[in-house]
């Protein structure tokens, strides 16, 4: 009884990513639980800290202060929270086009390249125009250092997991070269690894004064309505959506899963590439090594938890980048390490994955 | 001029042995994650479970002053982080990729929160016991072979040796054959009686163990460090080479001394202080020579079933 | 030796074994005889440990036994060689082998005990076999002996065999058979499951022929005659019949040309075949699912390559076109499980019903979709075919099957399409809903367009089709129109028969 396969060189996408672990937002239970999985981590930390001699009420309180008890903490958390939405779009449309791109933190690096490039070797402009180019400009770099991966994923199957990873490693490398060699600042007279500042046409301005957010925070907001544009409204989110639910189907329906799924990965990317452009844009104004720790493993939990829909990233940015600002002044004050965040972190994906185990089988039985 | 300094004796037993102590720590881990694969379950925390193994490991040795005490907590460390691996993925079928992911955020964030609040942040690092060079007497002077295969730390030898250990047990026993099977051919294992759910936690579990020692490999080893870096990628450059090995430990061995060489040859090109080749350029290179392992495929194909969750039918 | 009494069996809406009686004697060949949906495999899959009888007992030597799982059964002595063979392809024989019993050299492998084992089995059935050779490169009926022999080195003394015969070829068949007659020498009894009436007629002791989950009878086989046979398998009743027009055939819109497919492992699915339909007609292709059908109609379509002839639609050749490509030549395909290759079971009902369309104006201009019209599309659909459901936005997989089934159905000929395939469109459903796509289909039949109708359902070929032809081991039949059909000779080219015979 053969099923037989369609045309031999199309790469059959085995086991979507992310089947069984879309969120819809408008469905209550699931903000519910989503709730739910907060507190249980939080809980399960609060036992570690404890453990550790510190009280966890007086931790908790620190961090929520330090995120929301001011002006600062509150722009913070949005600060933190700008590169987040945008990894966290670019991993939203890449595990549910079927794609596993791991390898935002190498994609952002690479934006926040192309965007020091626009805003250091380019004469002033108009200030809207010079943003412009440097979204444009953040954005293609992105999408370049996730086309190979993306390329080989689909032409001839190769596991895209492990190449976006080395390609993380490789663009820290590229920008630590860069920084210390043909683009450093030589005009500062203590030189340091960084490059020169970008023109101040190109800066993305404050929206508060004596804070750090900044209108980087809008286009990220904007490019969530984009995103969600594509996926609810257009053919090829459509398209990118079928292939990573049922590649058979799609091919059915007359989908080119080629095309699709390097697509996929050519946004995805370039959307991590804007997170590096509001970081550069935004944030330092200079290019330097360290400007993502770990950001694209982070996005990996804020797009999960927030059921891998546009809307969903931004509350779940918001959440883990306060996080990240209560966790600073949780160490400063009660001396937990920032690093419990990833605990945190890690914890919340694994009951992201738990729930939809049990939604599987509850609906199966 | 270059050239000179290359070919010297001095030079290349050096690039040699260190190329071996290098490749140790990946190769563990890929030994590990050969037989995790071979049984179906791709097992990317590994990079969480080296990350653990090293600091487990390292504190195992801080506390009692010798690294085989260390070895052990290594690998009860490691262990347990991968038996959770393998209760989520293998119990619950969840996604096998979203579970390695947050396994590897669990553990940084675990072993962080630790090393911060034990060690607290210091500036001179602190150091344990480590493993000491043992070189065999005799052997050790042949020049070039001596430096490369004869005069390391226990856990190279450990290492060698059970490179062919592992090729008898995949291939030669009944044992092996089973986890082939249940890597190839889940149902068709089952209908013949094999337990497929047993099979994939002992492969999963061993996969841990292994990954533990190679992360006590990166700390107590080569150095007596720990640093929330160590592993800096050396898990997934690992499940690479698993894929470039084949599957099969022997080649698996080639490709992890390749790796490694490569490691070695950089780090002593540095130390020649050649400024022409920026430090990045060379640090880079086992990381391309990763992904062009994964490009350049030698036509062997994965377990059938790899990924994919198995689902008993009821 | 097996007394099977009273067993019953329902999934859902569907009675797929009725009070069966069955029994098995000791060192007997006894054939399980029916058409695909008669409850052969439900029956079996019970006696298999699979399923749990609703009603009804087993006896098994003597005692009544509850088998609880194949695992059980094989202990009792019960073994089954399914359709689709269990031993593993990248394994060599003898690695296959071993993998079922202990090795004599725990915990070492020995494979070349394994391999002795294996050789000197084959030469008491007269089989040539390398042990070291993969199972992969075997024939199928080298495979399917190796399954057999690893079922009985477990100690079974009842093999089930389940249609083994659907994939050998002629010679192999022979071979089996050889293979069946040794066993019984040594005193096992085999249950031949299947659909074939030469085969019942050739190897088995006696028959019990299954229709619509109903023991029909239970005979001896030399009392019995392969036209006889037929008639009980197929029977008289057809459930209803629809008053139609005789057909008024127009141009031709599809032309096969010899095509030949060729399947990973060398097995040849189509050769040579070969049809022709027009415009206002439907050819129905009646055969056993597993004779090639699913790739002749993933070839029309785009999805399947071939190796060789030709495939022209409307007069311009598409053997090597895309699958939108075919689709925008008006061509309209509802694949076997629609359900599952043919829809997005998570998607919504509106997303559901451009599919195949979804780059075409009216539903999207420019790459941004026109909500209203999907959704007037969706409405239209759901009205037209009457499909129930709250809103065209639930998800597709709260359809019932039949709405499932007519969804699809709407949503293709709602393209209006000049050439309509359908491989098995009514597979599961209830009568209401058959009804409905019957009619449907004979609808589009006096529109004037072509339907090119594959079933494995005989009644619903005879139902529908104004010519039929036979698929069997990839080669189709020439067409017989539909009034100088008769039943018992489909039924006996569905089972290999040649055309033509007395």
């Amino acid at each position: 009884m053969g099923e037989g396969e369609g045309d031999d060189d199309i790469v059959e996408l085995n086991h979507p990513p992310h089947k069984g672990v879309i969120l819809f937002v408008h469905d209550l239970k699931e903000l519910g639980f989503g709730l739910l999985s907060i507190i249980t981590a939080l809980s399960i930390v609060a036992i570690i800290i404890s453990i550790a001699g510190i009280n966890p009420i007086e931790a908790y309180q620190a961090l929520i202060k330090g995120s929301f008890g001011s002006i600062n903490g509150i722009s913070e958390t949005f600060v933190k929270a700008t590169p987040l939405i945008f990894l966290g779009l670019g991993i939203t449309i890449a595990f549910r086009g079927g794609m596993w791109n791991i390898g935002g933190d190498g994609q952002l690096l690479l934006g926040a390249l192309g965007a020091t490039v626009i805003g250091v070797y380019l004469p002033s402009m108009p200030p809207v125009l010079h943003i412009a180019l440097s979204l444009v400009g953040g954005f293609i770099f992105g999408a370049l250092w996730a086309a190979m991966p993306g390329f080989f994923k689909m032409r001839r199957g190769t596991n895209e997991i492990v190449i976006t990873i080395m390609l993380n490693y490789l663009a820290t490398f590229l920008i630590a070269y860069l920084v210390s060699g043909p683009m450093k600042d030589t005009t500062q007279l203590i030189p340091v690894p960084q490059s020169r500042e970008i023109v101040e046409s190109a800066v993305l301005p404050r929206l508060i004064p004596l804070t750090r957010i900044h209108s980087g925070f809008l286009i990220a907001l904007a490019a969530v309505g984009v995103v969600w544009f594509i996926l609810e409204r257009t053919v090829l989110g459509y398209e990118i959506k079928a292939v990573g639910v049922n590649t058979d189907a799609a091919r059915y329906g007359g989908i080119n899963i080629f095309n699709t799924g390097f697509v996929v990965m050519l946004l995805s990317g370039g959307f991590a590439g804007m997170a590096g452009m509001s970081e550069i844009s935004g944030v330092h104004h200079y290019l330097l090594d360290g400007i993502s720790p770990g950001y694209g493993y982070l996005a990996i939990a804020v797009a999960l938890f927030g059921g891998l829909n546009p809307i969903g990233v931004v509350f779940s940015a918001l959440f883990f980048g306060a996080l990240n600002v209560g966790a600073e002044s949780m160490q400063r004050a009660v001396g937990v390490p920032t690093a419990t965040i990833y605990l945190l972190e890690g914890l919340v994906v694994i009951f992201v994955l738990a729930r939809h185990i049990l939604k599987r089988r509850r609906r199966s039985s | 001029m270059f050239l000179e300094k290359v070919l010297t004796v001095a030079f290349i037993s050096g690039v040699l042995g260190a190329g071996m102590r290098l490749a140790m720590p990946i190769l563990f881990a890929a030994l590990g994650e050969v037989f995790a694969e071979r049984s179906g379950v791709l097992n990317i925390g590994i990079e969480g479970m080296m990350l653990t193994g090293a600091f487990c490991g390292f504190i195992g040795s801080y506390l009692t002053d010798s690294p085989w005490i260390g070895l052990v907590f290594a690998i009860l460390g490691a262990g347990l982080l991968s038996l959770l691996h393998a209760f989520l993925s293998i119990s619950l079928g969840a996604d096998q990729v979203i579970s390695g992911i947050a396994i590897n955020l669990l553990a940084l964030g675990l072993i962080t929160l630790l090393n911060r609040a034990i060690f607290g942040l210091r500036l001179i690092p602190v150091s344990a016991a480590n493993f000491e060079s043992i070189a065999i007497p005799g052997l050790s002077e042949i020049p070039i072979l001596g430096p490369f295969l004869f005069s390391h730390h226990a856990l190279v030898y450990i290492g060698l040796i059970l490179v062919p250990i592992i090729y008898i047990v995949l291939f030669k026993t009944t044992f092996g054959l089973r986890v082939s099977s249940v890597g190839e051919d889940p149902r068709g294992a089952e209908a013949v009686g094999v337990n497929v759910g047993r099979i994939r936690y002992i492969c999963v579990a061993i996969g841990g163990v292994l990954a533990g020692i190679g992360g006590i490999t990166l700390s107590l080893a080569n150095l007596s460090l720990f640093k929330e870096s160590i592993v800096s990628g050396r898990g997934y450059i690992a499940i690479a080479i698993v894929m470039f090995g084949g599957w099969n430990p022997v080649s698996v061995l080639g490709a992890a001394l390749v790796f490694g060489l490569v490691d070695a040859l950089q780090l002593y090109i540095q130390s020649l202080g050649i400024t022409q080749l920026p430090s990045q350029l060379l640090i880079s290179m086992p990381y391309v020579v990763t992904i062009l392992f994964l490009i350049i495929r030698f036509g062997s194909s994965p377990p059938s079933a790899l990924s994919i969750p198995y689902i008993k039918e009821n | 030796m097996l007394y099977m009494n009273g067993i019953s069996k329902r999934f859902a809406s569907v009675l797929a074994n009725d009070r069966i009686n069955f029994e098995i004697r000791e060192g007997e060949v006894h054939s399980l005889l029916g058409e695909n949906g008669a409850g052969k495999s439900t029956l079996m899959n019970i006696l298999y440990g699979i399923f749990q009888p609703d009603e009804g007992q087993i006896t098994w030597k003597g005692e009544i036994i509850k088998i609880q799982n194949p695992n059980e059964a094989i202990t009792k002595g019960i073994a089954m060689v399914h359709q689709h063979l269990t031993l593993i392809p990248i394994f060599s024989v003898a690695e296959n082998f071993i993998l079922s019993r202990r090795s004599t050299r725990e915990p070492f492998l020995d494979l070349q005990a394994a391999g002795a084992a294996v050789l000197k089995l084959a030469q008491e059935f007269n089989i040539a076999i390398d042990p070291w050779e993969k199972v992969s490169q075997l024939d199928a009926g080298t495979q399917q002996w190796l399954e057999i022999i690893r079922a009985l080195s477990r100690g079974a003394d009842l093999l089930i065999l389940d249609e083994p015969t659907s994939v050998l070829t002629p010679q192999e068949t022979e071979r089996l058979f050889k293979t069946i007659e040794l066993l019984v020498e040594k005193g096992k009894s085999v249950c031949f499951v299947t659909h074939k009436l030469q085969e019942t007629m050739r190897i088995c002791n006696r028959v019990t022929i299954l229709r619509r989950g109903k023991v029909v009878d239970t005979v001896n086989v030399c009392d019995t005659n392969e036209r006889e046979l037929a008639r009980m398998m197929v029977g008289r009743d057809i459930q209803f019949h629809i008053d139609r027009a005789p057909a008024n055939p127009n141009r031709v819109v599809l032309k096969v040309e010899k095509v030949n497919i060729q399947a990973k492992n060398r097995h040849q699915v189509l050769k040579g075949a070969s049809l022709e339909l027009r415009g206002g007609e439907i050819l129905g292709i009646a055969g056993v699912a597993g004779n090639g059908q699913a790739e002749l109609a993933k070839a029309l379509t785009g999805l399947q390559a071939i190796q060789g002839g030709k495939i022209v639609i409307d007069g311009e050749e598409t053997s090597h076109l895309s699958p939108k490509q075919v689709s925008q030549k008006g061509v309209a395909y509802i694949p076997d499980q629609a359900w599952k290759k043919a829809s997005f079971s998570d998607f919504s009902i509106e997303q559901n019903s451009i599919i195949r369309s979804h780059w075409e104006e009216p539903f999207s201009k420019w790459g941004v979709f026109n909500r209203k019209e999907i959704s007037r599309h969706a409405k239209n659909l759901v009205g037209g075919f009457d499909i129930r459901t709250t809103s065209e936005q639930m998800l597709a997989k709260s359809l019932s099957g039949g709405n499932m089934q007519k969804l699809v159905l709407a949503r293709e000929l709602s393209r209006t399409p000049n050439l309509i395939i359908a491989v098995n469109p009514t597979a599961g459903l209830d009568v209401g809903a058959k009804e409905f796509i019957y009619k449907t289909l004979l609808g589009e039949r006096t529109k004037g367009r072509a339907i090119l109708l594959i079933s494995a359902d005989l009644d619903e070929i005879m139902e529908l089709s104004d010519r039929i032809a036979v698929i069997y081991a990839g080669e189709i039949s020439e067409s017989i129109p539909v009034n100088e059909v008769n039943l018992e000779e489909i039924g006996y080219m569905m089972a290999g028969g040649k055309q033509g015979h007395d």
